[in-house]
C-alpha cells in the first residue's frame, strides 16, 4: 500500500508522484482530494488528485516543494513508501453538459485542473483551458491537457512561452471572442481571486477548487474553514468548490499565512540538514 | 439491558464472598473514610505532560475496598452503562486478588482503565452507590478502584485475554475505533463474529486518541488496551474512510455481513460572530488535535502550532477543560475559561474543574464573546465580551444566561479557543441518503437494539447521542453488538 511506482520532476520543485492506493484509485471522481502523512513525525496535508489508474490502482499526485512535507514528499524515490495516504476526500466535482467550459489553472492548480477537464470534455463540453505560469519551466502537464481541450492557452508572466501575460489576460481573451457558459479556476489563492474577478465582470458562473489549511480532512477540527456568501463553510467536507464569486478570497489568503513563521523556521531548519 | 439479577445473586452468594461479608461489620466498614486521589502537585504538572492523577497504592486501594459493604441489591451497578459487575470486582481488590478484579472489569468492559480515568463517575455508579444514596455520604471510590485494578493487572505484564467464543465465520464491521467502536469490537469479537474496525485517521482510539490529552488519559493507556483487542482477533484499518474509500455496499459485496456506525460527533460548532475566522481563533478539536495526535508541540514533529500566551477557551465542558489545560501547560501566561452560565451550570466534570483551578485557570462564568479584533496579518489580538445574569431554567434545566445590555468590555488574546460544542459528523449520513436522521443529524436508531432505518446498520455513540460521554457511548457499543448478534442470528444465520 501507498508504494511510489513513478516519479518524474515537471520542473526543479514541481514532481508527479504516482502512488499504489487500489481503493483510492477505484473510488475517486475529479475534484477528489487525498490526506498524505510522509513519516511517522509528519504533518496532515491535502493534496488533489490529478488523475488515477484503476487498472494500476495507482492515483497521481503533483507537488511543488514549498516547505518540509512538500520536499519530504518529493524526496521519496520509487519503491519508497507514502506512510499515509486517506481519501478520496471532498464533494466531487459536478459535471454536466454546460456548453462552454473556461478551464484555468495557475502552477500546479492545473494538476487538479486535469480531471476536470477530461470529465467535463467527455461529458460533451467544448473546452478552453488557460495554462498560466511564472515561465516556461513552470508549465506542467501541456500534453495531457491538450488530449482532453478544444483549445489550450498557455500565458507566462515573462513570457518565456506561449503569450507574455496573467492568467486573466488569457481568460479575457477568450471571453471576448466567445460565450462561455461556466468557468473553473484552481490555482493559488491570489490568482483565484483575481480570475473570480474577472469573470464576474462579465457574469460567468465560476467555481474555485480551494488549497486550505487542513489537519483530518473529514470535518473534524475546522481548519480550513472559508467564508462562502458570508457563511462558514469547511473545504474537506462542503468543498474544495465553490461559487468562486462568493469566495471571501481575502480572508482564506490571510488563513493560509497563519502558521507562516513556524513553517518558515522549519523549513530552513530542514533544508539545512538536508544540505549537510 | 439489565443484568440479570439472579446471576449477581449467585455470584454474591459464593463462598469467599460470604466469608468476607462476615469478616467485618456493616458498621465498621461504613467508619472508614473515602481515600483521595494521588495528585502531582500542580506547579509540578503544569511545566509537563505527566499524568495529573497518579492512582492508589495497593494498601490504599485494599483500605478503600473495605468500605463496599457489599449490598444484597447493588444500585451502583444500575448506574454503569456497561454493567461491570462493581461489588464484584472490589470485593476481588479487598482480598487482594487484584488480577482477578481486572478480570472482572473485562466481563462487560472493553476499555478499563480507560473508563477509570475518564468516566464521571460521580455522576454515575458512585451517584447510586449506597453511601451517597441512603446516608448522603462520600460514595465508594468506585473509578479509583476501577483504575487501580487495570493499572494493577497492565504493570504486571499478566494482561488477560478474555475469552472469545467459537468463530463464526461472519464478518462485521465497525464504522470509527472510539469509545463506542471499540467496545461494539469486544463484545462482537467475544461472541465469535470476525470485526474489522475502520479508522479514518491514522491511530485507533479516536476521541481518546485526538482529543483527550494525554495528562488525564496517557496514549500508551489506549494503545494496550486496543492490543488486547487485537488479541482477541479484532482487525484494524486506519486511513479507512467508509463511505469514500469504499462504500457500505462494497463491503457488503466483500462479506460484511452488519455495520456499527460509531464514526463521532466530528464537526465542530462556532458561534458565527463578528471576526471568528481571525488567525488564532481554532476549535478545540483543531488544538486538541495538533497536541494530542500530531505532537504539534514537540519539536522534531512537523505539524505547526500556534503557542498562545494569552489563551481564552470558550464553553464549559470537559473539552473546554481539557484545552484550556493543554495551553497552561503550553506555557500560556494567561489562560482562562470564558463560559456564559454560572460555575455551577459547567459541564465539566467535577475534578476537571477543581484541577484546573489548581493549576491557575481563569475563570470567567457569566460572560461570552461577542466579537474578535486582529491585527494587520489577521490575527486575533482582542475580544469583546458581555456580561450575562441567570435568568428561568431552560429546557436543560440549568437556569438561562440572559445578556446584560451594555456590559460589553474587551480582553486581550492572542489564541481562543472555540469549544462550544461539536455537531454529528456528516460523512455516513451523506453517503447513505436512505438512512433516517434527525434534523440535527444524529442518526435515528432504535433504542433497544441500536438498529437504523438500514437493517444491517447498526448506531452508537455521538453519532447518535450528538455529544456525550466515552462511557455512553461504550454503553451504546455493547447494546448494538447485542442487537446485532440478534439481528444476524435471525436473519443470516436462519439462511445458512
Amino acid at each position: 500500500m501507498n508504494k511510489i511506482v513513478e516519479k518524474e520532476y515537471f520542473s526543479d520543485n514541481v514532481v508527479k508522484i504516482v502512488v499504489e492506493a487500489p481503493r483510492i484509485a477505484k473510488s475517486r471522481k475529479a475534484g477528489h482530494f487525498v490526506i498524505i502523512r510522509v513519516e511517522e513525525k509528519g504533518e496532515r496535508i491535502p493534496l488533489t488528485i490529478a488523475t488515477s489508474d484503476e487498472d494500476r490502482g495507482t492515483i497521481t499526485l503533483v507537488v511543488q516543494t514549498v516547505g518540509v512535507t512538500s520536499s519530504k514528499l518529493a524526496a521519496l524515490e520509487v519503491g519508497d513508501v507514502i506512510l499515509d495516504v486517506v481519501g478520496p476526500l471532498g464533494q466531487a466535482t459536478h459535471i454536466e453538459n454546460e456548453g462552454t467550459i473556461l478551464a484555468c489553472g495557475g502552477g500546479v492548480g492545473v494538476a487538479p485542473l486535469l480531471p476536470i477537464v477530461e470529465a467535463f470534455k467527455k461529458a460533451g463540453n467544448r473546452v478552453i483551458t488557460v495554462l498560466a505560469a511564472r515561465s516556461k519551466d513552470l508549465i506542467i502537464l501541456e500534453d495531457q491537457m491538450k488530449q482532453y481541450s478544444d483549445e489550450v492557452v498557455i500565458m507566462t508572466d515573462d513570457g518565456s512561452y506561449g503569450k507574455k501575460g496573467l492568467v486573466t489576460e488569457g481568460m479575457e481573451m477568450v471571453i471576448n471572442r466567445e460565450k462561455v457558459d461556466l468557468s473553473v479556476v484552481i490555482g493559488p489563492a491570489i490568482m483565484m481571486k483575481f480570475a473570480a474577478l474577472t469573470t464576474k465582470k462579465y457574469d460567468i458562473p465560476t467555481m474555485a477548487s480551494l488549497n486550505t489549511i487542513m489537519v483530518d480532512g473529514t470535518g473534524m477540527c475546522g481548519a480550513c474553514r472559508v467564508t462562502v456568501g458570508g457563511k462558514t463553510r469547511f473545504v474537506c467536507i462542503d468543498g474544495p468548490e465553490f461559487d468562486a464569486h462568493q469566495v471571501d478570497f481575502d480572508e482564506m489568503l490571510l488563513r493560509l499565512n497563519g502558521y507562516k513563521e513556524q513553517e518558515k523556521k522549519a523549513y530552513e531548519e530542514y533544508l539545512a540538514t538536508v544540505k549537510k | 439491558m439489565s443484568v440479570a439479577k439472579e446471576y449477581l445473586k449467585e455470584e454474591r452468594s459464593q463462598e469467599w464472598r460470604n466469608e468476607l461479608r462476615k469478616s467485618l461489620k456493616s458498621k465498621e466498614r461504613l467508619e472508614f473514610k473515602r481515600i483521595k486521589m494521588n495528585e502531582v502537585a500542580p506547579l509540578e504538572r503544569i511545566r509537563s505532560y505527566i499524568e495529573v492523577n497518579s492512582g492508589l497504592t495497593e494498601i490504599e486501594a485494599m483500605a478503600e475496598a473495605r468500605r463496599c459493604i457489599d449490598c444484597p441489591d447493588p444500585t451502583c451497578i444500575t448506574g454503569c452503562p456497561v454493567e461491570i459487575n462493581i461489588p464484584k470486582f472490589i470485593k476481588k481488590i479487598e482480598v487482594g486478588d487484584f488480577l482477578d478484579a481486572a478480570k472482572v472489569l473485562k466481563e462487560t468492559s472493553t476499555l478499563p482503565a480507560v473508563c477509570g480515568r475518564v468516566c464521571p463517575q460521580e455522576k454515575q455508579c458512585e451517584d447510586r452507590c449506597f453511601y451517597q444514596q441512603k446516608l448522603g455520604r462520600e460514595a465508594v471510590a468506585i473509578g479509583y478502584l476501577e483504575r487501580f485494578a487495570a493499572d494493577y493487572e497492565r504493570e504486571s505484564g499478566h494482561i488477560s485475554v478474555p475469552d472469545v467464543e467459537e468463530r463464526k465465520g461472519i464478518k462485521v464491521a465497525s464504522i470509527g475505533s472510539g469509545p463506542a467502536g471499540l467496545a461494539f469490537a469486544g463484545d462482537m469479537a467475544k461472541m465469535g463474529y470476525d470485526v474489522t474496525v475502520f479508522e479514518a485517521l491514522h491511530e485507533i482510539g479516536g476521541v481518546l486518541k485526538y482529543g483527550i490529552p494525554e495528562f488525564r488519559l496517557p496514549n500508551e493507556i489506549v494503545d494496550i488496551e486496543v492490543d488486547g483487542l487485537r488479541k482477541m482477533g479484532v482487525k484494524f484499518e486506519t486511513d479507512f474512510i467508509v463511505g469514500k474509500t469504499a462504500t457500505i455496499d462494497d463491503l457488503r459485496a466483500d462479506g460484511f455481513k452488519a455495520f456499527f456506525v460509531g464514526s463521532g460527533a466530528g464537526l465542530p460548532r462556532f458561534m458565527n460572530i463578528p471576526g471568528e475566522n481571525y488567525i488564532g481563533i481554532l476549535s478545540s478539536n483543531e488544538y486538541l488535535t495538533r497536541v494530542n495526535l500530531m505532537h504539534a508541540a514537540q519539536h522534531e514533529y512537523d505539524t505547526p502550532l500556534l503557542e498562545g500566551k494569552v489563551v481564552a477557551v470558550i464553553g464549559g465542558g470537559n473539552t473546554a477543560m481539557d484545552s484550556v489545560r493543554t495551553a497552561k501547560r503550553l506555557g500560556a501566561d494567561r489562560a482562562m475559561i470564558i463560559y456564559r452560565r454560572s460555575i455551577e451550570e459547567m459541564p465539566a466534570r467535577v475534578e476537571e474543574i477543581k484541577h484546573a483551578k489548581e493549576e491557575g485557570i481563569e475563570f470567567l462564568n457569566l460572560n461570552t464573546p461577542v466579537e474578535y479584533f486582529a491585527d494587520e496579518k489577521g490575527r486575533v489580538n482582542r475580544m469583546k465580551v458581555q456580561k450575562m445574569r441567570l435568568g428561568e431554567p431552560d429546557a436543560s434545566g440549568r437556569r438561562r444566561p440572559i445578556p446584560i445590555e451594555g456590559s460589553e468590555y474587551f480582553i486581550d488574546v492572542d489564541t481562543v479557543v472555540v469549544s462550544v460544542g461539536v455537531s454529528p459528523n456528516p460523512l455516513i449520513p451523506a453517503a447513505l441518503p436512505e438512512l433516517e436522521v434527525t434534523r440535527w443529524g444524529t442518526i435515528v436508531v432504535n433504542e433497544d437494539t441500536m438498529q437504523t432505518s438500514i437493517p444491517d446498520l447498526f448506531a452508537g455513540g455521538d453519532i447518535v447521542r450528538g455529544g456525550a460521554t466515552v462511557i455512553l457511548a461504550m454503553g451504546d457499543g455493547r447494546q448494538a453488538a447485542a442487537g446485532m448478534n440478534k439481528y444476524i442470528q435471525e436473519t443470516v444465520m436462519n439462511k445458512v
